[in-house]
């Protein structure tokens, strides 16, 4: 109920949205090749209209890209009997396989809590963790823990100050987008704010596709299981015949 | 050079998956284990799913069994018939053992069973293993004495005997049987091909030659892996087409050299040095279980199980 609340929030226009924003990327197709290694985005935009007033209060920028949600499990070991083994799991229900916020500045400076609670912008808010088992007493740990791990491989990426905000109104960022990209649409927000309250929004999106063979493969695993199993399997006889056959040729 | 995995969705050099490949393709080659439980833990720690790292080994040993079983095929170092009959065995071994596996699953920790498992196996086949090369490779050093091996025990009081000419065994068939059965049944519980319980299993159990074994036990792993693959091709879509080519061009090679090296060495020496091996991947598990781990927590991706 909570989630159908924020989504009609976040679709519905806001009545004082005064600021305008204008954005583009320089692709907003990201295709992944065999030889795919990650891909920098350089994200551009402007503020518009006679919004930024001296007598107002500096505005900022904070860019947030997500990539397809999904279901993980944090599991935590402890130790039991002298051995260390997994005891302790937290089901996360929605976390998104990658997640990037850049900002003009420090988070909680262009950015009030309540704000980021009802659009859900830093990397804490954007993963939503179901209740976990009354057994674990430190949930919030378990959530800490998947954001170390996977900010370690640049999935989930927080850049403070990364945004450029030229004279109030022209902003620019580059966005790194690692090589382990899940396929699907990455949605994309940009938040204006002042004084840490959202004042103007804007979304987008960007696609990212498995192309050539890549899709091919994926494709053909997907819709004939079968096919693909055989195929596997005849490569790998095919392999094996002919590495014994060539060194047999080279009588080693 | 990357390389984008389409089914796994990461991506990975690709020289180092050839030099993986190729490592394990050698072991595979020399001393009849798939190596499975090798390059499965080596494919978890460079990334990949476990799902994936599972399934797709299970491709890759396909690939360098069958380089590998071709070359002893051509030394006459295969059995086919104790293979066959290991194989019937290790066929309702596994169905049983994917039963007793859910069992175990049902009543929970059975991570931790399987890594306990792992541990006391290796221990006590490698451990036995390595005092009995010993043991061998002294008396082979004071001449004279020739080892008697011709012992007449149950294997040997059964009924329904059969010939295995390759062996040179005329032992009954339910021997075979069972440790085919027993085999199947550590393997399909532990997730592995089982070539490094099946190798000392015919070597000590059934009093096979060890040339032979280590032909015999490819052959069997071939159509145990195969099976393997399929069913996970078709039931998690997990087998990664671009990652098991990349491996299982190191591996066929790998695997022929391994032979040649195999072929080479005395039988002491091969058993000598696949017990250290085995004692080896035990004692990284055990310490593993012991030692307090740098991260203590981990990821593992879709729901609670």
């Amino acid at each position: 109920m909570r989630a159908l609340l924020i989504l009609l929030l976040l679709w519905m226009p806001v009545a004082a949205q005064a600021q305008k924003l204008v954005a583009d990327l320089s692709q907003r197709n990201v295709e992944i090749t065999a030889n795919f290694d990650g891909s920098d985005i350089l994200i551009y935009g402007a503020i518009k209209g006679d919004t930024v007033q001296p007598d107002l209060a500096p505005v900022d920028v904070i860019i947030a890209i997500s990539g397809p949600n999904e279901a993980v499990t944090v599991r935590k070991k402890n130790k039991r009997l002298g051995i260390w083994v997994n005891t302790e799991a937290v089901e996360v229900a929605k976390a998104p396989s990658f997640y990037a916020v850049a900002t003009t500045g420090p988070l909680d400076e262009v950015l009030a809590a309540q704000e980021d609670l009802r659009f859900q912008i830093s990397i804490e808010r954007a993963i939503y963790a179901v209740g976990a088992p009354p057994e674990i007493e430190d949930a919030g740990a378990f959530t800490e823990a998947l954001i170390r791990l996977r900010e370690k491989n640049e999935l989930y990426q927080q850049n403070e100050g990364s945004v450029r905000l030229f004279d109030q109104t022209l902003f620019s960022t580059t966005l790194n987008m690692p090589a382990n990209l899940v396929e699907g649409v990455y949605p994309m927000r940009i938040f204006l704010t002042r004084e840490g309250q959202v004042v103007g929004r804007l979304a987008t999106f960007i696609d990212v596709r498995k192309v050539g063979i890549e899709r091919w493969i994926y494709d053909l695993a997907h819709n004939q299981p079968l096919v693909y199993g055989i195929l596997s399997l005849a490569i790998a006889i095919a392999a094996g015949w002919l590495a014994s056959a060539f060194f047999r040729y080279l009588r080693f | 050079m990357h390389i984008y995995l389409p089914i796994a969705e990461v991506s990975v050099n690709a020289f180092l998956l050839l030099g993986l490949g190729g490592l394990v393709g050698i072991l595979s080659g020399m001393f009849g284990v798939g190596g499975g439980f090798l390059m499965t833990p080596l494919l978890f720690f460079i990334g990949i799913p476990p799902a994936v790292a599972v399934a797709t080994e299970a491709n890759q040993i396909v690939a360098s069994s069958f380089s590998g079983v071709l070359a002893h095929l051509r030394r006459k170092s295969v059995d086919l018939r104790m293979g066959t009959v290991l194989l019937i065995g290790g066929l309702v071994g596994a169905a049983i053992g994917v039963q007793v596996f859910a069992a175990l699953r049902e009543l929970g920790q059975v991570d931790l069973l399987v890594k306990l498992c792992y541990v006391v196996f290796l221990g006590i086949i490698g451990g036995l293993m390595f005092f009995e090369s010993l043991k061998a490779i002294r008396r082979s050093k004071t001449p004279g004495k020739a080892p008697q091996r011709k012992k007449h025990g149950l294997v040997h009081a059964l009924p329904f005997k059969m010939k295995f000419r390759t062996s040179g065994l005329y032992i009954s068939v339910i021997p075979p049987l069972l440790v085919g059965l027993f085999v199947g049944v550590l393997a399909a519980i532990m997730g592995v091909g089982g070539g490094f319980i099946m190798v000392p299993a015919m070597i000590y159990l059934l009093g096979m030659p060890t040339k032979v074994v280590v032909g015999t036990s490819l052959f069997q792993i071939i159509f145990v892996t195969g099976f393997t693959t399929l069913m996970h091709a078709t039931t998690n879509y997990t087998v990664d087409m671009a990652l098991a080519v990349l491996l299982l061009v190191g591996g066929v090679i790998g695997a022929q050299i391994g032979t040649r090296i195999g072929a080479r060495l005395k039988a002491e020496q091969l058993r000598i040095l696949l017990s250290l091996m085995v004692l080896a991947v035990c004692g990284k598990l055990a310490l593993d279980l012991l030692i307090m781990p740098s991260e203590l927590y981990s990821i593992g991706v879709g729901g609670s199980h």
